[in-house]
């Protein structure tokens, strides 16, 4: 195998210019492709912690996946039920202690119950359609991603005494209300009470900040006339990975449905596994293109060196040997070019991550915001595993050729 | 004692719009220390023939038996092996590695087979080299020898592994009258000193009269098979190399 070695090793050395150029073909490729698996990356990783951050990572409601079962059906084996109306029951979660207690006996993580209604927020003869959701502060700050995003006060606040309320800061500016402004809040069922604005909060997001409002538990139970009742269970676990397996758990206990975030946004994890496809269907691309010039040269030594073949095999080298010798020198191209393109590709990456961009809006002020970037070992051993098939491809079928090179045929030529 | 080669009725016929016959029922028994003249006009079939014995080339029809191993259908992987280990080649063009130098290109087929380390190797490629007058040019690249060089480094490539068996292919055809003398009393003496059996294709008559036996053919078919009486062949001297 050493002899071999050396063999490509003279080969390839023998055409200087073409190996670099064949080299640098690879080196870019791989070294882009780094680059790019990085970008992607970084831009999953990050979209992913913004939404493991903002959302619950499970979510229970008062709904139920199939409807409720008949006191008959339970009790008797056979029941033929005809011109059945359900009645109608008061919508919610009814127990919301005892559901709690069960939750917090297994739930690794934080809890928070709320009941979310409709409304109408009125202040200067402008309406703005909300949803008010009644908490309780404490448990709400160690759950929403709100707690993070308040420009004044904090969900605290809302227990300061009298009726309160938290509102987002494109709904202030539309009522023309500030902090301290006492704003009226009409409920679908017609209730209307006087709420004090006592924290302004900005997440970025225009549905929220312009319609949600915060109000106390027991207050949004006022409005929506329903004592006591709840209709949304958020749970923030320490490992959201863990969604699944307690939101099965949650709703086997409790009836109602329970959702994992990662059911919440099936279709946005599978438009990320689409894109990853894209990408490494790209990175094959770019590969292909780097093998063709692999091809080339391997094409033009096993040309130019038939001779060669032809007196290595008259001396009593195989088949099998000349295969690996081409494959062998398809194979050091594509290492080579691999070292180089992570090089390279690690040079980018740093380049990239020094790259600041100024984001401003008329809502967000002004934001410095970076690249994002992943670094993954993983990212330079795919692009270099590309960038090694390829090349193996491309020194193959050359290789192969000249495997079956007739010596007689090239020493009778060459005579 | 079995011949070194044995080939009954062995015929090449290359596969064409109209096929054509390159060796035709040739039968042959080749001994040890023979040194063997293929003679014959242009296209006769003497480098078909020698290719069929060197295992280069695969018999349409026949048999051949090499050092005692019958060759017909055997694999790739095993004729390569027994040309590595029986049989040494003297093309007309030298075919030596451009990139390798003269003793490089001699431990090539030592460094195939195996047997030796590589300070053995390095040891037997200067003692053959040095046999043929080259102990200087051991260091040299081919494009850095002479012609006769150059060839004569090919024959001591021939004889790496010291195979019973040197099949030369017009080794003297491409060199001047000095080099071609050189070159025929290296193979003289691999005969008479080292116990070779020797078989060369050649059109140069005065070499042909000075072996030890004359295989003229006509359209690829043996016409005659004779012992030289009047040879002329002498052991090479260390002046003459």
């Amino acid at each position: 195998m050493r002899l071999l070695l050396e063999l490509a090793v003279t080969h390839i050395l023998g055409r200087g210019r073409q190996t670099v150029v064949a080299i640098a073909g690879v080196a870019l490729g791989v070294g882009f492709s780094i680059a790019m698996a990085s970008l992607m990356q970084g831009g999953e990783d990050d979209f992913m912690a913004q939404l493991v951050d903002t959302m619950p990572h499970v979510q229970i409601t008062d709904e139920r996946r199939t409807a409720r079962r008949q006191p008959a059906e339970d009790v008797f084996a056979l029941a033929a039920i005809a011109g059945l109306r359900p009645k109608e029951d008061r919508r919610g979660i009814l127990n919301p202690a005892e559901v709690g207690a069960m939750l917090r006996a297994f739930v690794p993580g934080r809890i928070s119950m709320s009941l979310r209604t409709q409304g109408v927020v009125r202040y200067a003869g402008r309406d703005v359609g909300i949803s008010i959701i009644g908490i309780d502060p404490e448990e709400e700050a160690a759950v929403s991603s709100v707690a993070g995003d308040f420009l004044e006060g904090s969900f605290a606040s809302l227990a300061g005494g009298g009726n309160n309320i938290i509102v987002g800061d494109r709904l202030a500016e539309r009522l023309g209300a500030r902090l301290g402004t006492t704003v009226t809040v009409v409920s679908s069922t017609g209730q209307s009470r006087g709420f004090k604005i006592v924290g302004l909060f900005h997440t970025g997001t225009t549905a929220r900040d312009e319609g949600e409002g915060y109000v106390l538990l027991k207050n949004a139970q006022i409005l929506s006339e329903r004592p006591n009742a709840i209709n949304d269970i958020r749970i923030k676990l320490d490992d959201p990975s863990a969604a699944p397996a307690v939101a099965r758990r949650a709703e086997a206990q409790t009836g109602y449905k329970t959702v994992p975030w990662q059911e919440a946004n099936e279709s946005l994890l599978e438009a990320l596994v689409i894109r990853n496809v894209i990408m490494y269907t790209v990175v094959g691309a770019i590969m292909l293109v780097a093998g063709f010039g692999i091809f080339n040269i391997i094409s033009t030594i096993t040309h130019e060196k038939a001779r060669d073949i032809a007196i290595l095999k008259s001396l009593g080298f195989t088949q099998g040997d000349m295969r690996r010798l081409f494959l062998v020198e398809g194979l050091a191209l594509g290492l080579g070019g691999s070292a180089l393109g992570w090089v390279m590709g690690f040079s980018l990456c740093y380049a990239m991550s020094l790259v600041h961009f100024e984001l401003s809006g008329a809502a967000v002020g002004r934001e410095m915001t970076r690249l994002p970037l992943a670094w993954s070992i993983w990212h330079y051993v795919i692009a270099a595993g590309f960038a090694l098939a390829s090349a193996a491809v491309a020194g193959y079928l050359p290789a192969r050729q000249a495997a079956r090179l007739n010596p007689v045929d090239i020493i009778r030529g060459a005579s | 004692m079995s011949p070194l080669i044995e080939a009954r009725g062995l015929t090449r016929i290359l596969p064409a719009t109209v096929p054509v016959t390159l060796v035709r029922d040739v039968s042959l028994t080749i001994g040890e220390r023979e040194f063997i003249a293929i003679t014959g006009p242009s296209g006769s079939g003497k480098s078909s023939l020698l290719y069929l014995l060197g295992l280069l080339d695969e018999p349409t029809k026949g048999t051949l038996s090499l050092a005692g191993h019958a060759t017909l259908g055997i694999h790739d992987e095993a004729r390569a092996k027994l040309r590595l280990a029986t049989i040494g080649f003297v093309f007309q063009f030298h075919f030596l590695l451009p990139e390798f130098t003269a003793r490089e290109n001699v431990e090539i087929p030592m460094r195939k087979l195996g047997r030796l380390s590589p300070g053995e190797m390095s040891r037997r490629a200067t003692e053959l080299l040095a046999a043929i007058g080259l102990a200087d040019h051991l260091d040299k690249r081919p494009d850095q020898l002479s012609g006769g060089q150059r060839q004569r480094v090919a024959v001591a490539r021939a004889l790496a592994n010291d195979p019973p068996l040197v099949l030369a292919d017009e080794p003297t055809g491409s060199l001047d009258s000095t080099s071609s003398e050189q070159v025929f009393l290296i193979l003289a003496d691999l005969v008479r000193q080292r116990g070779k059996t020797v078989v060369a294709v050649t059109h140069d008559l005065d070499i042909a009269s000075r072996v030890d036996r004359r295989i003229h053919l006509v359209d690829g078919k043996v016409v005659s098979d004779d012992c030289n009486k009047d040879k002329k062949a002498e052991p090479a001297t260390p002046d003459a190399r």
